[in-house]
């Protein structure tokens, strides 16, 4: 293992405010904030619709927002194989709605409140990432 | 209101992506990356939520209802099971193939990368799909 690209504090700084957007939610909406959850019940349930759609509409509209006052480029660098966006597509939407949630309902909502549940989750799936990422890198 | 707290949260959850560099799928690869060139920002991002959220969550606990909602929607849900662990399981899969999670996913639409429209597409086909065959009940942390 080498460490490389490491940027502790942009990352520290955007994971804060992601923690206040997280603890907003909770606050006056009363609700654990979770993007899958979200999304998911969005797609599936009518209950808070409109507020789902919204804080979807929120999350497109954060990055342009912060583009404006910027100028720096904003770097998405994306595989373009098509196998790999449709498997990786299918999976991450099965399995966020089986297992109740993904790296911010579980990584975040849960384990901000200690849940041992969204710890196991969370540990989880990031094992099964990083093993992930093991195997293509070997293939 | 809730619905003007919806879209702020959404936003500034969406400048926190980019700002953190989440919203890249290589940078998030660099992290599952840890038998190689190993990138721990992703740690550090959720270090900085967890800094906010957890003693804030823990000092209002006790509070009857949230300011424009009529009650916390709270799951009790405390079962380790096997949709928690086999869902987790795939999610890990899925995120360790193209370096997208749910939220950095729909906000890497903004600048209309068609791989990630393609991706998110396939992503809600996920959730109908595991709805239709797998869960009858509505998705709770």
């Amino acid at each position: 293992m080498v460490i490389i690209n490491f940027t502790p504090l942009t990352a520290l700084a955007g994971g804060s405010i992601i923690g206040i957007s997280v603890f907003l939610f909770f606050i006056l909406n009363g609700r654990r904030l979770g993007v899958s959850g979200i999304a998911s019940n969005f797609l599936i349930s009518k209950n808070n619709r409109i507020d789902n759609l919204l804080f979807l509409i929120g999350l497109i509209l954060g990055p342009l927002i912060y583009s404006f006052f910027t100028n720096e480029k904003i770097e998405i660098s994306i595989t373009s194989s098509l196998f790999l966006l449709i498997t990786g597509g299918l999976l991450v939407g099965l399995g966020t709605r089986i297992g109740g949630g993904c790296t911010s309902g579980h990584g975040i909502s849960g384990i901000g409140q200690f849940s041992l549940r969204s710890i196991i989750a969370t540990i989880t799936f990031m094992v099964i990432g990083i093993l992930t990422v093991f195997i293509k890198n070997i293939i | 209101m809730s619905k003007l707290v919806s879209l702020f949260c959404g936003i500034i959850f969406g400048i926190g992506l980019v700002i953190s560099e989440m919203i890249n799928p290589t940078k998030v690869l660099g992290f599952l990356n840890f038998f190689g060139d190993w990138d721990p920002s992703l740690a550090f991002v959720m270090i900085g939520a967890l800094i906010i959220v957890s003693p804030l969550f823990y000092l209002f606990k006790n509070k009857e209802k949230p300011i424009f909602s009529k009650n916390f929607s709270m799951s009790n849900k405390k079962e380790i099971d096997t949709k928690l662990i086999g869902g987790s399981i795939l999610f890990g899969a899925g995120w360790g193939l193209v370096g997208l999670c749910p939220g950095p996913a729909i906000s890497s639409m903004a600048f209309f990368n068609v791989n990630s429209i393609i991706f998110v597409i396939t992503m809600f086909i996920g959730f109908y799909l595991s709805d239709k065959y797998v869960m009858k009940s509505g998705i709770s942390i």
